[in-house]
């Protein structure tokens, strides 16, 4: 019941802050959002199914780079368009990738992930005619619902249309996530996670559903990475690199791995976080992040939701 | 045509004798700890900064520079020491703890360490200056040489055989191979673990340290090397197996060698071309060339 009360709070409070906040903040809402998308799918893999990606940062660089040519080469403006492409050049992508990887488990499995996205990335980087290399791609500002939107400031566009329509994609992608983790196929997800052989004894075709999985989060990886790279308005191979793959999951982990909308949740503090610690110490927010992440890992694996509610038995002992 | 290649070779193989050093401490302590060390470029990026410092403080202090390997080799095992101090600090809360959080521990030993080196040393490059060509170069097949690669390649080979011989032929070998076999046995038969995984990953450290003293002469140090190498380390070591020392040799080989043709070949090639026999490697041979760790669900 809490849990409710707490849920409406903090959806009717992202629903004011455009109209309460400052610009600024808003704005900062705009990644957390995009990250938020992305963070449901890098979840059911990592918290409901047990494997952590180290390259999912190269759906997100899909979907960023999927916005950016159709909006910059081809002149298709909807971002109703982009997004769906995005998820099928993602599926697309993710299809063998995903039947690779899932032959493997744990560090195996980190690696092999880590290793798709590095050829995404040097694949970006180095084609520099196709991709605009180290200097990126614009990604135009997207119409929405069939509305151009090109007449009004942009920060007016951000943090209005823009900010509802991020916000209606990630409620709709958690609405349809809650559905997919609590039914038999989410309960599959973690009787795999939690015993592989007992699933395969149980009939669970244990490769097939990693790869189910793997498919899902590349989709909402991709959806995640479109949405991404609007505000930002270019997109650079960067969003592909190794580091951005692990900091998704250090938000993941923030957050709290074990629950639903732990990432999402850890999605937002990284933001706000970061910015606050990038304005306060330029030179050193890295060395404070990377102490955070040592001491969630050390003393709390259950990021802040496992902190929320120490009093359950928690969920991420398992490890 | 022939001087062009002997320059490829000769840059690929001195950039593996420098990768072999970094995947060998990758090695030593995935062999034992079963931690896969994102941090070990970190370490070979601290192991090059300190190892410029030293060798201007050298200099500036009026030192031969015919000697200035002397305080770079001897920076760049120094600084090793955060090896033990990250180990007793950190890594040990963890031994027991999914691999998972193991590998987001050491990412998080990336992210500090490189602020620290940013925080110590600035964002501007830092090079030894002229130093690189105070031993002369040798002409090969009509190739100039840099005689110091020659010299980084032998001390590689050195310190390849070092490790060998440390493994097969002393107690502390034969200790860290059967902790490596099987943990759980090597305890029960007396070995105090916590020492050993201290001294292992210390180990592990000063390997990637040195590296990063040693090329320093030859290139400038920038804070990213670290991230950067790491990806090539990691290539090294899937491509060789996992945890073999024998695969890190010729990993590094495999990598060095390929990275200078494409880049004098196709440049755009460069480490698409290593990803994609990473990639092939994992898929058709996952515990890489000399590995023996099970790999399969």
């Amino acid at each position: 019941m809490t849990g409710r009360l707490v849920l409406a709070t903090a959806l009717a409070g992202v629903l004011v802050v455009p109209l309460v906040a400052p610009a600024y903040h808003v704005l900062l809402m705009l990644p957390f959002m995009a990250y938020g998308v992305a963070l449901l799918g890098l979840n059911l893999l990592f918290g409901y199914t047990g494997l952590v990606s180290f390259g999912h940062a190269l759906f997100l660089g899909i979907g960023a780079y999927t916005g950016a040519f159709l909006t910059h080469r081809f002149g298709v403006r909807s971002l109703e368009v982009i997004v769906v492409t995005a998820a099928v050049l993602g599926a697309l992508v993710a299809a063998p990738v995903a039947a690779l990887c899932v032959r493997y488990v744990k560090i195996y499995f980190g690696m092999l992930t880590l290793a798709f996205g590095m050829v995404f990335y040097t694949f970006v980087l180095k084609f520099y005619r196709l991709t605009g290399g180290d200097e990126g791609t614009p990604y135009l500002r997207p119409s929405l619902l069939g509305f151009a939107l090109d007449g009004i400031p942009k920060t007016d566009y951000l943090t209005g249309p823009y900010y509802y329509y991020s916000l209606a994609v990630l409620i709709l992608a958690s609405a349809v996530m809650w559905r997919v983790v609590h039914s038999p196929f989410g309960l599959c997800l973690k009787t795999i996670r939690d015993n592989p052989a007992k699933a395969e004894t149980l009939g669970i075709g244990v490769r097939r559903y990693r790869w189910y999985a793997f498919m899902i989060s590349a989709v909402y990886a991709s959806v995640g990475g479109a949405l991404l790279g609007a505000p930002i308005g270019n997109v650079d191979p960067t969003l592909a690199y190794w580091t951005h793959s692990g900091n998704i999951v250090f938000m993941t982990l923030l957050g709290g791995f074990a629950s639903f909308f732990g990432p999402i949740l850890g999605a937002f503090v990284f933001i706000y976080l970061e910015d606050f610690l990038k304005s306060l110490a330029p030179s050193s927010w890295r060395l404070i992040f990377g102490a955070l992440l040592a001491a969630i890992v050390i003393f709390a694996p259950g990021g802040l939701m496992g902190l929320f509610r120490r009093a359950r038995p928690l969920e991420a002992s398992r490890a | 045509m022939t001087p062009h290649l002997v320059n490829v070779v000769m840059s690929g193989i001195f950039h593996a004798s420098i990768l072999f050093l970094v995947a060998a401490g990758l090695q030593v302590v995935f062999g034992v700890q079963k931690i896969f060390n994102l941090a070990c470029g970190s370490f070979y990026a601290l192991g090059a900064y300190v190892g410029v410092s030293a060798v201007q403080a050298y200099v500036s202090a009026g030192g031969p520079p015919a000697l200035f390997m002397l305080p770079l080799v001897l920076a760049g095992l120094l600084v090793g020491v955060v090896g033990v101090v990250v180990e007793r600090a950190l890594l040990r809360f963890v031994y027991e703890r999914d691999e998972t959080f193991q590998l987001l521990l050491t990412f998080a030993l990336v992210l500090m360490l490189e602020d620290l080196i940013r925080l110590t040393w600035g964002t501007s490059p830092l090079s030894t200056g002229g130093l690189y060509l105070v031993y002369g170069q040798v002409r090969i097949l009509g190739a100039a040489v840099p005689v110091y690669n020659l010299i980084v390649i032998a001390a590689s080979l050195v310190i390849a055989a070092g490790i060998g011989a440390l493994l097969t032929r002393t107690a502390f070998g034969r200790i860290i191979r059967a902790a490596a076999d099987n943990r759980e046995m090597a305890a029960a038969l007396g070995v105090d673990m916590r020492w050993l995984y201290a001294k292992v990953f210390t180990l592990g450290t000063a390997l990637g340290t040195i590296g990063g003293a040693l090329v320093i002469p030859a290139t400038a140090a920038m804070s990213e090397m670290g991230i950067e190498l790491i990806v090539e380390a990691f290539a090294v070591v899937v491509i060789g197996g996992l945890g073999s020392m024998r695969g890190a040799l010729v990993g590094a080989l495999v990598v060095g060698l390929l990275r200078a043709v494409a880049i004098s070949v196709y440049p755009e090639l460069e480490m698409l071309l290593i990803y994609l026999i990473v990639i092939a490697v994992l898929v058709l041979r996952p515990r890489g060339l000399f590995g023996t760790a099970a790999t399969a669900a």
